[in-house]
C-alpha cells in the first residue's frame, strides 16, 4: 500500500495543498467559515469581526488573518479556499476578486490574464526550477 | 432492466450559476460559453433520462470539517439547495430517486465500495450548475437525481483507480435494477483551474484536451495518474477531474463521442464538456 506523503506537494510554487494534516490545523478556522452560511451569522460577523471571531477556538494568527482578509495567511494556517469563500461571499465579493489578492496582480490585471487564456503552467511547475527552494 | 444510456461531463463553475440566475448569459463575456451548451440542451431534451446520477463535490457547502466522506450517495426523496454564502440559488428543489439510490448504495457497499449513506443532503453549485447548463431554467427539473458527492477537497482524495472501478461497479448495479429506467451518469468539476495562492489563475488547455482524449479512448491509462500530476499540471482544484473517471467507468469499455466543447475562461476555470454514449447498452 501507498504510504501517505503530505509533503509531496511542497515543491509546487504559489500553492498550498489542503491535506488531512493541514485540515487538522485549520479545523476551527474552517468551521468558523462554515458558520457564515447563515445570514444572521454573516450580519454579526460583519458588524464586529473581532467579537465574532472570539467566539471560536482559533489561534490569534488565524483570527488576525481573517480580520486582515489575508487569504494567503489563512491558507498558511490551515484554511481551505472553499471554506474561506464564505468570508468573501459574506461581503459580496466574487472568487476572482478574492483570489486575485493572493497573486502579485491587481484584479484588473488578473482578469486580463484570465481573458488571455489564464496563467501558463510553464515556469510554474517547481519551486526548485524557479530557484525558490 | 435499468441501463446507463449516456455520460455527461462538465465543469461546474459557481459564476456560471450566478450568470444564469442573474440573466447575464447573453453578455459578451458569457455568451460564447453558453453557446457551447446549446447543442447539449437540445440533445438533452431528446434524451432526457429518468434518473441522472450526478458525481460532484461539495465545496464546504453542506459538509463541514466534522465529517468528510470519500464517496457518498444521497438516497432521500428530495435535496434542498444550499446557501453558499450568497443565499441559495433560485433553482428548483432537486428530486431524488430513492428506490434506485437505495439499491445502488446497498449494491456498492456489498461490492466493497464503502459508501456513506445520506438521508439528508443539501446540494451546492457542483450539482446544480451542470443541471442549469443541461436543462436551462425550467420550473421543475425534468429528471430525478442521485447525488454522488466525492471528497476532492482534502488530500488524500480517492485514487484514480478507485474512481474508475467505482464507475464500473455503478454500471453493474444499475443493470441489476429491475425497473425499466434510462439512467445517465454525469461527472462534474474541472478542468484545469487553481483558485488559491500566488499561482492562482493557472490554466492548461493542452493538458485538458489530452485528458479528454484519454478519458474517451484509454481511461485505463488515466487511472494511474497520481494526484500530484493533477495538482501540478491542472492546478490545485483541477484534481476534481478524478470525478470524470467515475462517469467513464460506468459507460463500459467503448464509447462514442456525441459532443465536445472547451472554453477559456469562465471566472478562474477552463471549461470542458463531453457527451458520451456507451457502445454497448
Ligand atoms: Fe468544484
Amino acid at each position: 500500500m501507498t504510504k501517505p506523503d503530505f509533503h509531496q506537494f511542497d515543491d509546487i510554487p504559489g500553492t498550498t495543498i489542503f491535506t488531512m494534516e493541514k485540515a487538522r490545523e485549520g479545523f476551527a478556522l474552517n468551521q468558523f467559515c462554515m458558520s457564515l452560511r447563515k445570514a444572521e451569522n454573516r450580519e454579526r460577523f460583519l458588524a464586529d469581526n473581532r467579537a465574532y471571531l472570539d467566539e471560536w477556538d482559533m489561534t490569534e494568527e488565524q483570527k488576525q488573518a481573517v480580520i486582515d482578509r489575508d487569504f494567503q495567511a489563512m491558507l498558511d494556517h490551515g484554511g481551505n479556499v472553499y471554506f474561506l469563500s464564505k468570508i468573501f461571499a459574506s461581503e459580496g465579493l466574487s472568487y476572482v476578486q478574492a483570489v486575485s489578492t493572493m497573486t502579485d496582480m491587481n484584479v484588473e490585471q488578473y482578469q486580463a490574464m484570465m481573458l488571455a487564456g489564464g496563467r501558463n503552467v510553464e515556469g510554474w511547475r517547481s519551486k526548485k526550477e524557479r530557484g525558490e527552494a | 432492466m435499468a441501463r446507463i444510456t449516456a455520460g455527461v461531463t462538465t465543469s461546474h463553475v459557481p459564476a456560471v450559476g450566478a450568470a444564469v440566475d442573474m440573466g447575464r448569459t447573453e453578455e459578451p463575456y458569457w455568451k460564447p460559453m453558453f453557446e457551447g451548451y446549446e447543442f447539449s440542451k437540445k440533445w438533452m431534451a431528446d434524451h432526457t433520462p429518468d434518473v441522472a446520477i450526478i458525481v460532484y463535490n461539495d465545496h464546504a457547502s453542506y459538509f463541514g470539517m466534522e465529517i468528510m466522506p470519500t464517496f457518498a450517495m444521497g438516497i432521500a426523496d428530495s435535496f434542498a439547495i444550499c446557501d453558499e454564502g450568497y443565499g441559495p440559488r433560485p433553482v428548483p428543489v432537486v428530486e431524488g430517486a430513492p428506490e434506485l439510490a437505495t439499491h445502488l448504495a446497498a449494491s456498492l457497499i456489498l461490492d466493497d465500495f464503502d459508501m456513506t449513506v445520506l438521508n439528508v443532503l443539501e446540494v451546492d453549485h457542483g450539482l446544480t450548475v451542470p443541471m442549469s447548463l443541461m436543462f436551462g431554467t425550467p420550473d421543475q427539473w425534468p429528471t430525478k437525481v442521485i447525488p454522488l458527492p466525492v471528497n476532492v477537497v482534502m488530500y488524500p482524495q480517492p485514487s484514480g483507480e478507485r474512481c474508475l472501478s467505482l464507475g464500473k461497479a455503478i454500471r453493474r448495479a444499475v443493470q441489476q435494477f429491475d425497473e425499466d429506467l434510462d439512467v445517465q451518469i454525469w461527472g462534474t468539476g474541472g478542468m484545469s483551474h487553481q483558485i488559491q495562492g500566488a499561482r492562482a489563475g493557472l490554466i492548461n488547455l493542452p493538458w485538458d484536451i489530452q485528458f479528454m482524449d484519454d478519458l474517451i479512448n484509454q481511461p485505463e491509462v488515466l487511472q494511474y495518474k497520481p494526484h500530484l500530476e493533477y495538482m501540478i499540471e491542472a492546478g490545485s482544484e483541477g484534481v476534481e477531474l478524478i470525478m470524470w473517471l467515475i462517469m467513464r467507468g460506468a459507460l463500459g469499455d467503448q464509447v462514442d463521442e456525441v459532443y465536445r466543447f472547451n472554453h477559456v475562461p469562465a471566472s478562474n476555470t477552463s471549461v470542458g464538456h463531453l457527451i458520451l454514449t456507451p457502445k454497448e447498452i
